[in-house]
């Protein structure tokens, strides 16, 4: 039973494949840092659990000639009952506070932040990222500076999926009909993959996208190509990707209006995050606070092939 | 129209070479069934004896059997992902295949599995731990009964007939719309979860009244045996949760079926609204399914540590803040939704403070065995296991209560090990230990011990191995639900792992259907009615128990009341009955099975939109329903002789 | 014990109670309740959430119209009283009586049953169904749900009176006539806690 444990405890500390371990972001660094407080904590627990249980299965057998004291009517003790009713107590208030702390902090985009903003919609079952300021758009990839953090203004065009780069950072449900922000950085260059963490049906398994992360003049360059060389999407080449089925990559130097739900000022989305209200090329300002979808993407959700 | 009607019971879903040859195994096996029966005459028994009965004992092994056949089922589901997986890019199995397998062993274990394995131990066991002589309402309970045994029927045939669901366990729209999951499979899953949670709210009722009211006289409320507290609290859980997944369903039902906009976003439909109903039942749900098991483990450890229950009512306080608690944490099923910090931080430090009453079971029941006399007995070690499997199990919960760690769990395989480590861990093992613990009492013989052993070893370990890898494949990235994963992430070395353990866990199961089956024939017979030296009421009757339970009904002066009585009359504690009055058992009725038979009608109708034969189930539902209305002669007496004869012929002195 | 002049069981106890297993059916038909209560609230949940999404559909001002819910209402409130005073009869052991306002609440029921209906009709003529938005397929499941439950007390009440025709007033009948009280009292709090959540807040908010 243990040794599997212990195999296992030693390969985590050692494989890069284990990315939630490895962390190439302060998002990602906070996450982790939180998992190693509350995983030392409760290995302390469990620890001291099973040295307890088994002491107590190995004194306390039933074999002949046990001196061990056998008190077959002791059924209780307040003070014990105390004890251990009030340290996990004190143990999960250590770990609470910091939890508290960090959930609140992560919501909020780090101070004097210029943030890139980009739009991701999951379809049924690629990505598709929209960089509203610089009017490009790319599927299944995106560059990214580093030492920036970026936005990630979320939604659907499909059943829900997650947008989750583990190296980056966790998680955020990706929902039509709904915008939900999440903001990563990636502190070295690299390419770090992302993927979707939601079932949402038969090729859900492909969704995977890269993040490539360079430095910032190389992504000032790699934008302006885009702009210069790829070709526009056309509203056909849009509803081609709205329907069913897997992509490869694409990179697009501009896309159609309204395929991405307007959103109100900043995030006063029904998600509650304390996002600074002026982002700039982001969120423009529109008239229904219950972020409606575009039209064309409205049509698209109802009657996909 | 004959070739759509095929077309719509057969896709080509159903028609792949792994489907057909399960369909024609499950055919050859019922065909054996049928002739079995046929040749042994033994169709007029099995309608008497059991289809028909009302016995609370015999509803009781009847669950047992079909949760049994629904673990091999569920578990044949789990072998075949874990064989898709062993390897990346295996063809063994498509993405259609692997959607349905998924989706059906989640719902099967859940559903299928584990809640009828917990109402047969509540049956075989409350009744007689009270010193009752059946639940409250016994034709109820066979109603129960049938809901459950024709739903899981219904679910069941969705794989050879039409096609399995294929959106999960937890089925969260807008998938489940018809836009994204056209076709009948998750019609199987709504209609079939459906009829059996009416049945499973009965059961609340039932078992509430039953523990309320039928109690021996003597026997307070704080005298009953912790599995009788941990069953009326999981009937308070199931009547306040269960109405949360009706309307979940409902409406998912109402859109597919009917054509209303619950969930799809054109009309306004919001599809939070299902995962938030989902999971408002959901998480009430796993306690339904774990209480009971800490109650199984209360009476083990306190049995085979042949010592008093640490911390009574301690023990009793934390089943009831974790009743209470249940309700306030669904959230964490869903941190990454968007429902803002301060929402989350609300229900982590909810989730953890769940975590505290269960922390303070946990050191009862090692005090329990500290100074004590601890034997290793069958029943006892399924109990020792469970406790630093589950300790692991919880440890990762609180791990996962944390929210920002969670925004990286959440849909990993570090989800699914933390589930599978406290479901197994906590809710399997707790229902081995029970079914080893009651088996002599229902069948008058106990299970053979080695062969026992070599089964709880391989599954034990086989858990082991199975799921610690897959913490690792969480930190590695690996999402839930995947069909097949490319090269280069790593996930290889663990995987294979993780099947080599899930192997040994089917080993473990097949040797536990055979010890089952020796046992039958060549197991060790119970002639005292105590084989474990236990020290509640239900080991103060014969084995097997005579039908109408106790020829007198007890009267109760401590906890652990049997002990009591051994301790004051330790020659012959089963004291002779003096008064013995006639006794009054539930009469036999098809009614039960005719309800059961009805929604079953009812629900293929629903599935396959086939109107008519919906209305016509729906007719039978009604038809019975006033039947059992009009029918007031629901018990027949036994007679004194009968049961001076009876408690004679099982070697107890009548008066 | 004259059955006719005291229905009273042993110690003093109202008849439905003077039985131990009589006892039992009526804390089961409490627990019932307490399951059905959390499926109204569940419901009462969804509409609160959906009663703003009327996407190309009607608002609960626009389509809701005063009189026919306040018959209804009516309708059942009265229906409630009947039942209180059937059940007074029946304590006084007249079955006649007993009978005779089961069926006239029988009749408000359906009357209230047949109203809305007519007013379901009503919106489906306009085109007003749940396929047009979530706040109507709330509205119609929230209140449906409730007819259907009083449709099927409607049932079980003439059940009862076939039963007391043939039986009498017996612990046994007596019992069942208690639960199907409680029953019909309980759609009556839903009813009023509709009247005033969809309807009057539909109405004015």
């Amino acid at each position: 039973m243990l040794w599997p444990l212990g195999a296992c405890a030693l390969l985590a500390g050692c494989g890069p494949q284990y990315v939630v371990l490895h962390p190439a972001g302060p998002v990602a660094s906070t996450e982790l840092h939180l998992i190693e407080t509350v995983s030392i904590a409760m290995a302390a627990v469990i620890l001291f659990v099973v040295a307890l249980f088994v002491i107590a299965l190995v004194r306390f057998r039933d074999r002949p000639g046990n001196k061990a004291p056998y008190s077959p009517d002791w059924d209780g003790s307040r003070t014990l009952e105390v004890i251990w009713f009030l340290i996990p107590v004190l143990i999960l208030a250590v770990i609470a506070v910091p939890t508290v702390r960090q959930t609140y902090a992560l919501a909020h985009l780090p101070k004097q932040a210029d943030p890139l903003i980009i739009d991701v919609t999951s379809l049924d079952w690629k990505w598709l990222f929209e960089y509203p300021a610089q009017h490009i758009a790319t599927v299944n990839y995106i560059e990214v500076p580093t030492g920036t953090p970026v936005l990630y203004e979320l939604t659907a065009n499909s059943p829900m999926n997650t947008f989750w780069v583990p190296q980056l950072g966790g998680m955020e449900y990706t929902m039509p009909g709904r915008v939900l922000p999440l903001w990563l950085q990636a502190d070295k260059p690299g390419v770090y993959w992302g993927r979707s963490a939601n079932f949402s049906g038969r090729g859900f398994v492909d969704m995977l996208f890269d993040i490539q992360a360079v430095p910032a003049a190389e992504f000032q360059t790699w934008v302006q190509g885009v702009q210069q060389t790829a070709p526009a999407m056309a509203a056909a080449e849009y509803q081609r990707l709205l329907k069913f089925g897997t992509a490869g990559r694409a990179t697009y130097s501009a896309y159609p209006a309204g395929t991405f739900p307007q959103t109100t000022n900043g995030f006063s989305l029904q998600g509650g995050m304390y996002m600074p209200t002026a982002v700039p090329g982001g969120a423009s300002a529109a008239a229904s606070p219950s972020a409606a979808m575009a039209p064309s993407a409205a049509m698209a959700m109802g009657g996909n092939g | 129209m004959m070739a759509s009607l095929l077309h719509l019971l057969f896709p080509p879903s159903v028609r792949s070479p792994l489907e057909l040859g399960s369909d024609v195994a499950i055919v050859l096996t019922s065909a054996a069934i049928v002739f079995v029966l046929t040749r042994y005459r033994k169709w007029g028994w099995l309608w008497r004896e059991w289809l028909t009965s009302a016995d609370h004992k015999k509803i009781g092994i009847m669950y047992l059997i079909a949760a049994i056949v629904m673990l091999f089922r569920g578990g044949v589901d789990a072998l075949l992902m874990r064989t898709q997986l062993a390897i990346p890019n295996n063809q063994f199995l498509n993405a259609n295949h692997y959607d349905a397998i998924f989706t059906t062993h989640g719902t099967i274990m859940v559903f299928f599995m584990a809640m009828p394995f917990i109402f047969a131990l509540f049956n075989i066991a409350i009744p007689l731990m009270i010193g009752a002589r059946d639940v409250a309402f016994p034709r109820l309970n066979a109603i129960s009964f049938w809901l459950f045994a024709f739903a899981a029927l219904l679910f069941n045939i969705s794989f050879v007939v039409g096609g399995s669901p294929t959106a999960g366990w937890t089925a969260y729209p807008p998938l489940t719309e018809l836009a994204f999951t056209p076709g009948i499979g998750q019609n199987y899953y709504l209609l079939a979860l459906q009829i059996s949670g009416i049945g499973t709210i009965a059961t609340g009722v039932n078992f509430l009244v039953t523990i309320l009211r039928m109690r021996a006289p003597g026997m307070t409320l704080m005298r009953m045996p912790l599995f009788v507290w941990s069953a009326l609290v999981t009937s308070v859980l199931i009547l306040f949760a269960f109405p949360a997944l009706t309307v979940a369903l409902a409406l998912n039902m109402l859109d597919r079926l009917f054509g209303s906009t619950f969930f799809t976003l054109t009309s306004g439909g919001m599809p939070m609204m299902y995962v938030n109903l989902f999971w408002i039942w959901g998480h009430p749900e796993v306690y339904i399914l774990v209480l009971p098991s800490f109650g199984i483990f209360s009476e083990v450890v306190a049995t085979f540590s042949r010592k008093r229950l640490f911390g009574y009512a301690a023990m009793v306080a934390s089943l009831v803040a974790i009743t209470v608690l249940s309700y306030g944490v669904w959230v964490h099923h869903f941190f990454t939704m968007g429902a803002g910090p301060s929402v989350n931080v609300f229900f982590g430090v909810s989730t953890m403070l769940i975590a505290i009453p269960t922390g303070v079971k946990v050191f009862n029941w090692i005090f329990t065995m500290w100074r004590g006399r601890i034997r290793l007995e069958m029943p006892m070690l399924w109990a020792l296991a469970f406790i630093p499997t589950f300790v692991l199990g919880g440890a990762t919960g609180v791990m996962l209560a944390v929210v920002p760690g969670d925004y990286q769990f959440h849909n990993s395989y570090f989800l699914v090990a933390h589930f599978h480590n406290v479901l197994i861990g906590g809710v399997v093992f707790g229902l081995f230990s029970g079914m080893y613990y009651w088996w002599p009492k229902m069948f008058g013989y106990s299970l053979n011990p080695r062969m026992g052993r070599w089964a709880f070893w391989l599954f034990f370990l086989g858990f082991w191995v199975t799921f610690v890898p897959q913490y690792f494949l969480g930190l590695a990235g690996m999402t839930r639900r995947m069909y097949i994963y490319a090269h280069g992430f790593g996930w290889t070395g663990l995987n294979q792992i993780s099947t080599v353990g899930a192997f040994a866990m089917g080993a473990g199961f097949v040797v536990l259907v055979y010890s089952v089956v020796w046992s039958m024939r060549y197991g060790e017979r119970d002639v005292t009615g105590d084989p474990w030296d236990g020290r509640t009421l239900e080991w103060s009757l014969p084995s097997p128990v005579p039908e109408y339970n106790f020829a007198q009904i007890p009267t109760v002066t401590d906890r652990d009341a049997w002990w009591a009585m051994k301790q004051q009359a330790p020659a012959g504690a089963a004291a002779a009955p003096v008064h013995l009055r006639p006794i009054h058992v539930p009469k036999r009725s098809a009614q039960p099975f005719g309800i059961g038979l009805s929604f079953f009608v009812v629900g293929l109708g629903m599935v396959f939109s086939w109107w008519w034969i919906a209305g016509a189930g729906f007719l039978g539902v009604i038809f019975c329903i006033l039947l059992g209305m009009f029918e007031y002669d629901l018990h027949e007496e036994m007679s004194v002789e009968t049961i001076r004869e009876t408690e004679a012929a099982m070697g107890r002195v009548g008066a | 014990m004259n059955r006719a002049a005291d229905l009273h069981g042993d110690g003093g106890l109202p008849l439905e109670f003077s039985d131990a297993d009589q006892g039992r059916h009526i804390l089961g038909v409490w627990a019932f309740l307490a399951s059905d209560i959390v499926l109204f609230c569940c419901l009462f949940a969804v509409y609160a959430v959906y009663r703003t999404q009327v996407a190309s559909g009607p608002s609960p001002a626009q389509l809701f119209s005063y009189p026919p819910v306040i018959i209804e209402t009516v309708l059942l409130l009265t229906s409630s009283f009947t039942c209180s005073l059937a059940l007074y009869e029946m304590r006084r052991g007249r079955s006649h009586s007993l009978i005779a306002l089961i069926l006239l609440t029988v009749l408000l029921g359906a009357g209230f049953v047949g109203m809305e209906v007519h007013d379901f009709a009503s919106y489906v003529a306009l085109g007003d169904t749940w396929h047009r938005s979530a706040f109507l397929s709330a509205f119609f499941t929230l209140v449906g749900t409730h007819g259907a439950h009083v449709s099927f007390g409607i049932l079980w009440a003439l059940t009862l009176v076939v039963q007391l025709l043939q039986r009498g007033v017996t612990p046994v009948t007596a019992r069942k006539v208690y639960t199907f009280a409680l029953y019909w009292h309980f759609l009556d709090l839903v009813w009023v806690f509709i009247f005033t959540f969809v309807y009057l807040t539909g109405k004015l908010g």
